[in-house]
């Protein structure tokens, strides 16, 4: 399918907006409890929306899954979430941090912010993906990973929900790996263990 | 044979370094900031300013008094709005009010205050409960065109909507229209909040204590400090309230993650209000000590 891909990884970061609860549902509770990357995921909801879906998630998947707190460290087999209404960013050290910054495309969290700060942080250790969506966010901060010596990946628009947001990061990266949500999964499956 | 660093291990010096030109020129030390926000907040400002380099940046703000002051409007805007968090404010009102209204007078510290829609709040809170007389709240920040905008207490139009929404989830007893006058498209909140507030400036990072306080308020701004810099602010307020004085965090803070926890218990953990328990035991560095009572 393509070349392969040699790298030990550090994180993993998605972006999806709607239809993105849906596919966190389907995708998350696929992965091995013992997944060794630790995944950091912006999806777009209402500010006022109730924290429901981290725990929903954590009941269904082998991983756990919270909502990101601010300064906590990443770790192997943990996805993080964040929290409505604040930006989240990657830092240096391989913590997360907080802030309530203007939103960004309209968006807060801002897929964008998390994925410029984390390819900062990862430089080519860093694989980012971007899902379904109605709006352009996540675009540039997947062109930057790119060009930081990350991976690129993106949702097949034919199966996403809404398909701005896919085909917006195609756009912006030339990217090949575009492929349906189950081929994504095995894909990080692979590339978590070759690490 | 040297090997040029990658492009963003320069970035990570050239920040540093300016970080440290703007202390030592200016006396503001944001050293201890959360790096990836202060970050994007140099690099916006860059684009916005037509400089090259970070370096260069570092350069300007040097030379440039008016530029240092544009950036450190960057730097310390923070976003607010008349009552944030509708829940904080309606826990606050039912929770903690009813037992400082027996005191005969009230010290309350907002922390951090921005452009001041949420002192207007707390100010509008206090009257409807009857004890904005005896109280006397001290609005503080590190910048003093920010705080010029809090004094004067007018706010662009387009918040009103939301404004008027939370001030009613949060238990607004009056109709919000009672707190301001609205002029074309700007609002101005009445005079009369403004008598028991006092706006100063203070930086979190480099000052000492203000003073025996019953309420300390800081919400949304201990996520821009890095983890040495909140412990050091934590002491601060702790040493700045009085034995069972409450301490009140954004909704994403928490207490729990400095050195001092051990002097807050939990009083609203859900809305992050503690209360600092009595003087018995003291931490200093990683030592304990405790007073038998």
């Amino acid at each position: 399918m393509q070349n392969k891909i040699k790298n030990k990884y550090k994180a993993i970061v998605m972006g999806m907006s709607s239809g993105g609860t849906g596919l966190l549902l389907k995708m998350l509770p696929l992965l091995p409890a013992d997944f060794s990357l630790p995944i950091i995921i912006v999806i777009h909801v209402h500010p006022d929306s109730r924290n429901t879906l981290p725990p929903i998630l954590d009941d269904k998947s082998g991983i756990t899954v919270k909502q990101a707190d601010d300064k906590e460290r990443i770790e192997p087999a943990v996805a993080y979430i964040a929290p409505p209404g604040y930006h989240l960013m990657m830092e240096e050290d391989m913590t997360l941090s907080l802030s309530i910054d203007e939103p960004v495309k309209y968006s807060r969290p801002s897929i964008d912010v998390l994925f410029e700060t984390a390819a900062d942080a990862c430089g080519k250790d860093l694989i980012g993906v971007i899902f379904t969506g109605a709006n352009t966010d996540g675009s540039d901060g997947l062109r930057k990973i790119q060009n930081a010596g990350g991976l690129a990946i993106v949702q097949d628009p034919e199966t996403a929900e809404a398909d701005i947001m896919p085909r917006s990061a195609i756009a912006a990266t030339k990217t090949y790996h575009v492929l349906t949500p189950e081929e994504i999964v095995q894909l990080l499956i692979d590339l978590a263990q070759e690490g | 044979m040297k090997v040029d660093k990658p492009a963003s291990e320069n970035e990570k010096i050239e920040i540093r370094l300016l970080l440290q030109a703007v202390y030592e020129k200016y006396g503001y030390d944001f050293r201890d900031y959360q790096k990836a926000s202060i970050k994007r907040r140099i690099m916006r400002r860059q684009s916005l300013s037509n400089v090259e380099t970070i370096s260069e940046m570092q350069h300007k703000l040097l030379y440039d008094k008016e530029f240092f002051e544009t950036l450190l409007l960057d730097f310390s805007i923070n976003v607010t709005e008349i009552f944030r968090d509708p829940s904080f404010y309606r826990t606050l009102r039912e929770k903690v009010i009813p037992l400082l209204t027996d005191r005969p007078f009230l010290k309350i510290w907002h922390a951090g205050c921005a452009t001041g829609e949420e002192v207007y709040s707390m100010a509008i809170l206090l009257k409807e409960e009857g004890i904005f007389k005896k109280t006397r709240i001290y609005a503080t920040d590190i910048n003093q065109k920010v705080l010029e905008t809090a004094r004067e207490g007018i706010y662009p139009i387009a918040g009103l909507k939301q404004g008027t929404r939370n001030y009613k989830k949060a238990g607004g007893l009056e109709s919000f229209t009672d707190y301001y006058t609205a002029r074309y498209d700007r609002v101005l909140m009445d005079k009369s909040l403004r008598e028991n507030i006092v706006f100063s400036d203070h930086n979190l990072a480099t000052d000492s204590s203000f003073g025996e306080m019953d309420v300390v308020i800081c919400r949304n701004v201990l996520i821009y400090f890095n983890r040495e810099l909140q412990n050091r602010v934590f002491r601060l307020f702790r040493d700045s309230l009085v034995n069972g004085g409450f301490l009140c965090l954004g909704s994403k803070e928490t207490v729990r993650i400095c050195d001092c926890s051990g002097n807050f218990e939990d009083f609203a953990a859900d809305e992050k209000i503690y209360r600092k328990e009595s003087d018995q035991c003291s931490v200093i560095s990683d030592q304990v000590t405790c007073r038998t009572k």
